[in-house]
């Protein structure tokens, strides 16, 4: 059995609010699966459930083949074996990365040389200046690095790259991707389509507190199916024509002009604007 | 891949030199937990300097009251403002999410009170001797009790603290709630003004914290026991102040125990 998460019918209310209905998911060992959804969807919840850090009503979850609700010494043995990236944190400002670092190896059973993890998450050259004076994105890479020092096997993952600039995000995206070719299991939350376009095996879209479909970024939604919108100009006109076989529509175009098509684009329906017509399809 | 995981003690340790660390380098905790009460003695010691008692100044009273409030200060006030500026920052959470023993954070706390707590105690006492008169005493007995008060007292103020960091709603509120409950029970409790001036409900109510108790244990160790006399009970009451900071010892530790909370909501 490669399943490292495990969650079945898992539900979770505050008082009368219903915030998780009975959701299911499987996460393989090295996967990236991502959880994308609105606020208020349930996705933090979840999530928190899976981290330890809140109890389910009801149904089961396995992390590790684990209940991350358990208590005591074999909490503190499952949690040697996983890493958690929360959002926004400011704590350890007035110590340096690699003091942070460092003491935070010192509650692992068998921890990342700190060296590596400071190359790892590309802090080299901040790596003795204090916590506070990091720009955002640094910052997050000193949390990611926090979270992957006691080797985990399971990484979870919020909102890592809020508030980062297009090229550090980038860099970010070789680092997680770096991780997951180690052999983590990578669950991430975001808010960023691209990101998980770009990361995720599979993707979960929640919404109101139920997983509307689980898939791959480039099936989600029909996407594969979709129809492509095809534009161009001529004549002095632009004009745009919807086919599921884009191909031959520009080639039969391309006869047509003597060549060239000018201004030509094909467009399929990004992850986003499946992402929103899912979401929003259930808003009513 | 079996390695066993490091012990709570060893990590406990770990965590107070981190502590200790930051401390010293947060200006704001530097100065409102160290400097600030050596600024007080510095002005009410001079202020208020006659005579009152046989042998006794109000700046040798005051001295004693104000080694009393450094085990408040470093204790309760310190882990009572830290620790909702740090579940705030998200520290308490991110702890919670490693392998870190729960014990293993409050070790680190109690190193970082204690070095803390000694430091200011040392300037206290050097410059109550130093400026004011203060005679640090000869009988064995009395440095007895001294260290016992320190001990005590500290590891009382401690977990009051932690009990109490549950109370403000976030870190902005911890400052404002728990500077001025410290300030009140301190002129309660005859830090600033002489005990048996006091009003006597203001004495009742001083009465039920630790505070009026480790003032008064103060005072019998670095006042001459002629003063013992000029105390409300007529002795300095050593057996009573034992009891009742045990008393709030129990009852601190059942209610951080009960109270503790890791996240924010």
């Amino acid at each position: 059995m490669n399943s490292v998460i495990e969650v079945n019918e898992l539900r979770k209310s505050y008082g009368a609010l219903s915030v998780v209905k009975g959701i299911s998911l499987s996460i393989q060992k090295g996967e990236i699966f991502a959880i994308l959804g609105p606020n208020g969807a349930g996705k933090t919840t979840s999530v928190e459930i899976l981290e330890g850090f809140r109890a389910a009503d009801s149904g089961t979850v396995r992390v590790l083949g684990t209940d991350p609700a358990i208590k005591g010494r074999a909490a503190l043995e499952w949690r040697d074996r996983i890493g958690i990236v929360l959002q926004s944190t400011q704590d350890t400002a007035e110590l340096t990365v690699r003091e942070a670092i460092t003491h935070f190896a010192s509650y692992y059973s068998n921890p990342r040389e700190v060296n590596d993890v400071i190359n790892l998450v590309g802090l080299n050259e901040k790596a003795d200046d204090r916590a506070r004076t990091l720009s955002g994105g640094q910052r997050r890479r000193l949390d990611v690095g926090l979270g992957i020092i006691g080797r985990p096997e399971v990484l979870f993952l919020d909102e890592p790259t809020t508030g980062f600039d297009p090229e550090a995000r980038r860099a970010f995206w070789l680092l997680i991707r770096q991780l997951r070719d180690e052999g983590t299991t990578i669950l991430l939350t975001t808010h960023y389509l691209d990101e998980a376009e770009a990361l995720a095996d599979r993707v979960a879209v929640m919404n109101h507190g139920e997983i509307l479909e689980i898939s791959t970024p480039s099936l989600l939604g029909g996407r594969a199916n979709a129809q492509a919108t095809i534009s161009w100009s001529e004549g002095g006109m632009s004009k745009r024509e919807t086919s599921e076989s884009p191909t031959a529509f520009v080639k039969a175009l391309s006869e047509r002009l003597g060549g060239e098509v000018p201004d030509l684009s094909i467009h399929r329906p990004s992850l986003e604007d499946i992402y929103l017509s899912m979401i929003g399809a259930t808003h009513e | 891949m079996n390695k066993k995981l490091p012990g709570a003690l060893a990590i406990g340790v770990q965590r107070g030199g981190l502590e200790v660390k930051q401390f010293f380098r947060q200006r704001e905790s530097v100065v409102f937990t160290l400097l600030f009460p050596l600024i007080l003695l510095a002005i009410f010691g001079s202020v208020f300097s006659e005579k009152i008692a046989p042998g006794v100044t109000f700046s040798q009273y005051f001295v004693a009251g104000m080694i009393a409030s450094a085990l408040v200060n470093t204790g309760f006030q310190q882990i009572a403002i830290f620790i909702p500026i740090e579940r705030d920052l998200g520290a308490l959470k991110r702890l919670r999410g490693t392998p870190m023993p729960a014990s293993s954070y409050f070790i680190g706390k109690a190193i970082v009170v204690t070095v803390s707590m000694v430091i200011q105690v040392v300037l206290l006492l050097a410059a109550g001797v130093a400026f004011f008169g203060v005679e640090l005493p000869t009988e064995a007995n009395k440095w007895l009790i001294f260290a016992a008060i320190l001990l005590t007292g500290s590891l009382v103020s401690t977990i009051l603290g932690v009990a109490f960091s549950s109370v403000p709603k976030n870190a902005r509120g911890a400052s404002a709630i728990v500077s001025p409950v410290v300030i009140i029970l301190q002129f309660f409790s005859g830090v600033f003004f002489i005990f048996t001036d006091l009003p006597q409900w203001m004495q009742q109510v001083a009465a039920i914290f630790p505070l009026k108790w480790l003032t008064q244990g103060m005072r019998s160790v670095f006042l001459p026991d002629s003063f013992a006399t000029r105390e409300i009970a007529g002795d300095w009451e050593t057996g009573r102040t034992f009891a009742i900071i045990g008393i709030w010892l129990i009852v601190g530790t059942f209610l951080a125990i009960r109270t503790f909370k890791w996240d924010r909501d």
